[in-house]
């Protein structure tokens, strides 16, 4: 066995930025809630994703959001950035959140990432409805 | 942190005595083996030397053997080189169509894949031949495809992905009798199978050096007559005229040599390696839930294990080991430039839902059993970490 330092993989795998690996390896506000507000379940039928978001909302606010993920690192990197990100914010501005600025957040992704930014926000998104549609 | 590495399948390490033999080439018998100078025909006297060592370890022809850039360059110039070959020696006889139908295996390389579906652009009827739900090629499946226009077969001798040895034997004394051209793509071969080019009767063959331990760009495409291609790279005249550019000396004395030691070291290496692989699948059966070997347990190299993890997603493995320094391939959804998932998984029966969830471990002559226990000591984490969090009940 030869070594190496961990910042050479954090680095080189795949060209994943520091910020995605460091998601990706802590991710936050993961697992399940229970008494949740809304929930919704994302999938990308090309290459098998799934995300599942659970939001808990007060005052027009969320609360409290966490998600579950089958997904590689940069599906776990960009529901955890977007979790931490939307925590606190209004329905409206966070149902604005969108996901040029999750790969900004991240430092970038690779061009072959990119759509898991956007089954995030998709997933967020539908939480959101699923809590209005409860409400209404 | 540790480097263990497990994808052996994609590249090797360079065996150290390989690297010895090819220095001088580089910095002192560095004569174009062309030329007419002694250096040059010192060179071309070791160039004939390395085919002759290599027709006897692969029971073929010296005079068969073209290198190559590549085994992928290699299978380019056997499937186009077929196809384009076979339209020329029609077009004096007015009255003949050339024969446009060609078979490959649903699960070849992208190399032969795509070389197909090129030809299909061109007007040529490609077929695929499927695979049963152990990754192999049935003759009863061949007998039934073929056509009277059938100019070519080609089947893999070994699945990368799971390892699947296919029976070349069968499918190349098939194809002789109904006087079609045979290919098989032996990348995976070496040492897992005796070669045997005369005895399988294939018309051809292709290798690379760097899947046994050899340098990186130099292949052969085995020719058992070289009439039957038309060039792909034209150029200085060079291997009859079949394959233009300078004879890479120093990889084809590293492939020379990386073959012979393969063959000479096989009967110790795939008993340690056999040891090894079984150990790691033991373990991981014994530490890790809902897991599950793809492709045939009987007919397949010992190195391979091409595993389903239940729940989670093959590239967040692979990235979680790799940050422990495991290396590792997917083979599936998400690898490295194609989100699409496996082209071998999706076809021996694997669920939709289980396709993004393969690992493949490939070992090699260098891996230690230390190796393998810290491999799995990560693994359990790995998957433990991912399980903790996954949507999928």
């Amino acid at each position: 066995m030869s070594t190496y330092h961990l910042s050479t993989y954090k680095k080189m795998a795949l060209n994943y930025s520091k910020e995605v690996m460091d998601h990706f390896l802590h991710p936050r506000n993961i697992g399940e809630m229970k008494n949740y507000d809304g929930f919704a379940e994302v999938g990308n039928p090309v290459c098998g994703d799934q995300l599942g978001f659970y939001i808990k909302v007060k005052d027009g606010k969320i609360k409290d959001v966490k998600f579950l993920s089958f997904g590689c690192a940069s599906n776990i990197a960009t529901a955890s950035i977007l979790t931490e990100k939307v925590k606190g914010m209004s329905l409206e501005e966070a149902k604005k959140y969108d996901w040029n600025k999750v790969v900004k957040d991240l430092g970038g992704l690779p061009k072959q990432k990119v759509h898991c930014s956007i089954l995030a926000i998709d997933g967020l998104k539908k939480a959101i409805e699923d809590y209005e549609g409860k409400k209404n | 942190m540790t480097n263990v590495y497990l994808d052996n399948s994609a590249t090797t390490k360079l065996d150290p005595r390989v690297l010895e033999k090819m220095k001088p080439y580089f910095d002192s018998k560095y004569g174009n083996a062309s030329s007419i100078h002694a250096m040059g025909q010192e060179n071309h006297i070791v160039l004939t030397k390395c085919k002759e060592e290599i027709a006897k370890l692969i029971n073929g022809n010296p005079e068969s053997i073209i290198f190559t850039g590549s085994a992928t360059e290699a299978n380019n110039m056997i499937i186009k080189g077929v196809a384009e070959k076979n339209k020329e020696s029609y077009s004096a006889k007015a009255t003949e169509t050339p024969g446009k139908h060609i078979l490959i295996s649903t699960i070849e390389h992208p190399s032969v894949k795509k070389s197909a579906e090129y030809l299909k652009s061109q007007g040529f009827d490609i077929e695929l031949i499927p695979v049963n739900s152990d990754g192999l090629v049935e003759l009863d499946q061949v007998k039934k495809m073929i056509k009277p226009e059938t100019i070519l077969i080609s089947v893999m001798t070994i699945n990368n992905e799971i390892g699947t040895i296919q029976p070349i034997k069968q499918i190349a004394e098939f194809a002789k009798k109904n006087n079609i051209l045979f290919h098989t793509d032996a990348v995976q071969a070496v040492p897992y199978v005796d070669l045997d080019v005369k005895g399988w009767g294939v018309d051809f063959l292709s290798l690379s050096a760097h899947k046994f331990n050899g340098p990186l760009g130099v292949g052969i495409a085995y020719l058992a007559d070289r009439r039957s291609v038309t060039p792909l790279i034209h150029g200085g005249g060079q291997e009859y005229g079949v394959r233009g550019g300078t004879y890479n000396i120093p990889g084809i004395v590293g492939m020379t040599e990386a073959l012979k030691l393969a063959y000479a070291e096989k009967d110790e290496y795939i008993n340690q390696v056999s040891d090894l692989t079984q150990y790691l699948w033991k373990r991981i059966q014994e530490e890790i839930d809902d897991v599950s070997l793809n492709g045939s347990t009987e007919h397949r190299t010992p190195n391979n294990l091409n595993i389903l993890f239940k729940r989670i997603e093959g590239e967040a493995i692979l990235m979680d080991l790799s940050v422990k320094g495991i290396n590792v391939s997917t083979g599936s959804a998400c690898s490295a430039e194609n989100l699409r998932p496996s082209s071998v998984l999706s076809k021996i029966g694997l669920e939709d839902n289980d396709l993004n969830s393969n690992i493949r471990f490939t070992l090699g002559k260098f891996n230690t059993k230390e190796e393998i226990d810290y491999t799995v000591d990560s693994l359990v984490e790995t998957v433990r970490r991912l399980r903790s969090f996954t949507p999928i009940k």
